[in-house]
């Protein structure tokens, strides 16, 4: 019989992970073991991208794709399909013709160009073996061997790859001003605090590929002549910290980290740190403290960690998906990398693109793509016919962007002109039900919670600005609110410590400018355009009631009143705006306003 | 920590993980994890054993919005607001369990069987609006699934 398939690929990253992904792995192996299909391998990989089609298996070499999996489907696909060599038809990824196609032709990855996350679900992130067969280690021997470490600085320089954690600052320059640093102990820092809600980029490289961090940390080590590195990583990825530690003891074994790595005098060890959920942790000095062991507030800079960092020794801190441009830098040239991107943001970005979108997934795209193609031409547009809104990139230091900038190039200045920033790469869509001062309230909210609490205008000014939000959503706001929003805002951002306050103004900013006529509707008309602010909402039940009484039964406040089969009637005054009733109705009979 | 068993498991893993003040949240996040909460008396051993001041300890398990000083119930349930969940209704996702349950953030049920919280991106965003029980995750949730999964666990009362 022929030999279709030898390869089995199962997605076990998060998302598909909380789709039963790990049982689907174990039935495969207890299915091919039962037909003696035993030398069929399954490897369990990190996130393919397209989380919203998960969960995802590949089969290999014959390319198949599959998506949606259950665990029950798992039967049908080894017998009618590793034993009986024809690939499940229903089962398919269909592309929006109806074809069927392998991964990388999918509609969906026809516009990304894929240097971070080349090896993301193509390997095994449990097994070295498997990344030094993808070409794992070979920039870190190329460095060691044939480069000094002023060649190395000067590559990464020449490259123009700019920082992917959100301030966009020149690598090589961070990584040349390390080196030149006096002293003779220094630390790779690799900050994986990744601590914007929506994003997932670097958990999902770190569950993925680990050992391409790992290979860049001891390459930087190299260059900047540090011989210590340390993971900063959220101690809510347990999945990622638990193949991190797999990759470090691996890579120890192999001689690829730790004494004399590859035989020579270059020694470098990395440990782990966990972050314990502070936002603030993100910004570099914030996060030097969390590692030694403090509460994690910002430092007065100058000086900057490269001179004076982490044990006040100088310490270079890169961003997880900056960390995983550097091998494939290192091996193809500055040249290679330019010829992606436009002129001032070169290479690619990665970003989770999450909200109301189809295809809520992983994608990375070569900078100065548009925001209309990633929204329509990857994310596949916005579900149930509903219109596109805003888009929300930079998380809470980020904006809101408008339809009317759908156009605008993704890179660092482009966004910034906007008013928004690249930040780490979260990418909301939000669709016309969406209430944007609600969205500002919400930002402004986890700012609130997450300020340090070090310096006034942050610790205060952002919970007066949470206060005259609360006060417009509530129906309650005047239009002295929206001159105070306007003043408080400007002054946080221009007088506070760190960068978590100065960029924490921009989602209302942003929404105050493109959105104005929302908050005139909320505070002129106590109306909320979007039927979001449920204060500013009534319910009433329309003449299509049947008078079935389900409303007033499961009314949790019993605001519902009327006889069976007659028109019921909602109590104003004891209504708590819950919208039970009409998720209840089976006339739809209830209507908000 | 009721027992001297209890102290010495939380002594081996200081001794085990400690080396020096630096590894304070380390230690501390270690010891949360077998313990499931830091109380007073938890706080004052780590900072009698690292020789660190008791207000440094203190500082930090107040400071980071993951280590909790209180015992939480047998089921955590922990909602994501993260933007991609907020903006697919987890909000509204968790008012109903608060409702439901009869308990707001941070509190646990009378029974000790849930306790609730609000977290930050589960980084289950395709699942939105999304949620744990414990480790169990659980997506795409509606009031009607969210009546299953509370009497799933409410009626069995046993491991899921």
């Amino acid at each position: 019989m022929e030999r279709r398939c030898d390869r089995i690929y199962v997605c076990a990253g998060t998302g598909c992970v909380s789709g039963k992904s790990l049982t689907i792995i174990e039935n495969f192996e207890q299915a091919l073991q039962d037909c003696g299909q035993t030398d069929v391998k399954v490897i369990k990989t990190g996130c393919f991208g397209l989380c919203s089609m998960g969960p995802v298996v590949i089969t290999q070499p014959d390319d198949c794709f599959y998506s949606k999996i259950s665990p029950e489907d798992v039967a049908e696909i080894v017998h009618e399909h590793i034993v009986g060599g024809l690939p499940v038809q229903r089962l398919l990824f269909k592309n929006t013709g109806g074809e069927p196609v392998s991964l990388f032709e999918a509609d969906f990855y026809k516009k990304q160009k894929r240097v971070a996350l080349a090896r993301c679900g193509l390997i095994n992130p449990e097994d070295i073996d498997d990344y030094i067969a993808h070409e794992g280690f070979q920039a870190l021997e190329k460095a060691i061997r044939t480069m000094r470490p002023g060649e190395v600085v000067e590559l990464v320089t020449n490259s123009g790859l700019r920082g992917r954690g959100g301030a966009g600052f020149p690598t090589g320059q961070k990584w040349q001003f390390t080196m030149d640093a006096p002293g003779d102990k220094k630390y790779v820092v690799c900050n994986a605090d990744e601590g914007d809600p929506g994003a997932f980029m670097d958990r999902s490289l770190l569950e993925a590929d680990p050992l391409s961090v790992i290979e860049a940390m001891s390459i930087a080590g190299y260059a900047i002549g540090s011989d210590e590195g340390y993971i900063y990583v959220r101690a809510e990825y347990p999945l990622a910290i638990h193949r991190l530690e797999i990759a470090i003891k691996q890579a120890e074994e192999r001689g690829y980290l730790g004494n004399h790595i590859l035989g020579t005098d270059f020694c470098f060890q990395i440990s782990i740190r966990y972050g314990a959920g502070a936002f603030v942790c993100g910004e570099e000095t914030a996060l030097i403290s969390s590692i030694e062991g403090m509460k994690g507030t910002p430092r007065l800079r100058p000086p900057y960690p490269a001179v004076k960092g982490l044990f006040d020794c100088p310490t270079l801190i890169n961003n997880v998906e900056t960390l995983a441009n550097i091998g494939k830098i290192i091996l193809n040239g500055a040249d290679w990398f330019r010829s992606m991107g436009t002129e001032g943001s070169p290479g690619t970005k990665v970003f989770a693109l999450g909200g109301n979108v189809n295809n809520i997934c992983l994608v990375e795209v070569p900078m100065g793509i548009t925001l209309r193609e990633i929204v329509y031409d990857i994310g596949g547009g916005i579900p149930e016919g509903r219109g596109f809104k805003a888009a929300q990139t930079g998380g809470p230091s980020g904006g809101c962007i408008p339809s009317r900038h759908l156009n605008t190039p993704i890179d660092y200045e482009s966004l910034k002109e906007i008013g928004s920033m690249m930040g780490s790469g979260g990418l909301i869509v939000m669709d016309d039900s969406k209430c944007m001062v609600g969205i500002a309230k919400f930002f402004m909210q986890f700012m609130v919670e997450e300020s340090c609490g070090k310096c006034a205008p942050c610790r205060l000014g952002l919970v007066r600005l949470y206060e005259a939000l609360e006060r417009i959503t509530e129906g309650k706001g005047t239009m002295a609110d929206l001159q105070e929003l306007e003043e408080i805002a400007e002054m946080v951002r221009e007088m506070s410590f760190c960068a978590l306050g100065q960029t924490a103004p921009n989602p209302l900013l942003t929404t105050l400018q493109y959105f104005k006529e929302e908050y005139l509707a909320h505070i002129e008309e106590k109306r909320c355009p979007a039927g979001e602010c449920s204060a500013l909402l009534s319910y009433t039940i329309t003449e299509s009631c049947i008078g079935c009484t389900k409303c007033a039964r499961n009314c949790p406040v019993s605001a519902i009143s009327g006889k069976v089969k007659e028109r019921h009637s909602i109590d104003p005054s004891l209504c708590i705006k819950c919208g039970a009733c009409m998720d209840d109705c089976p006339v739809h009979a209830i209507t908000r306003a | 920590m009721k027992n001297e068993e209890e102290k010495q498991i939380i002594l081996d893993i200081i001794r085990e993980h400690s080396e020096g003040p630096s590894s304070l949240v380390q230690v501390l996040t270690l010891i949360q994890e077998e313990h499931g909460y830091l109380p007073m008396n938890v706080q004052q051993l780590v900072a009698q054993e690292m020789k660190i001041p008791f207000s440094r300890v203190f500082e930090v398990t107040s400071f980071y919005s993951r280590f909790t000083t209180e015992q939480k119930g047998k089921y955590e349930i922990s909602v994501c607001l993260g933007t991609a969940c907020y903006v697919k209704g987890a909000q509204g996702i968790l008012d109903e369990i608060k409702r439901r349950l009869n308990i707001e953030e941070n509190q646990t049920t009378e029974d000790g069987l849930f306790s609730l919280v609000a977290s930050r991106c589960i980084g289950a965003c395709a699942l939105a609006p999304a949620m744990i029980i414990n480790k169990n995750v659980f997506g795409l949730l509606t009031k009607q699934k969210l009546t299953e999964v509370l009497a799933m666990y409410t009626e069995s009362n046993a491991e899921v």
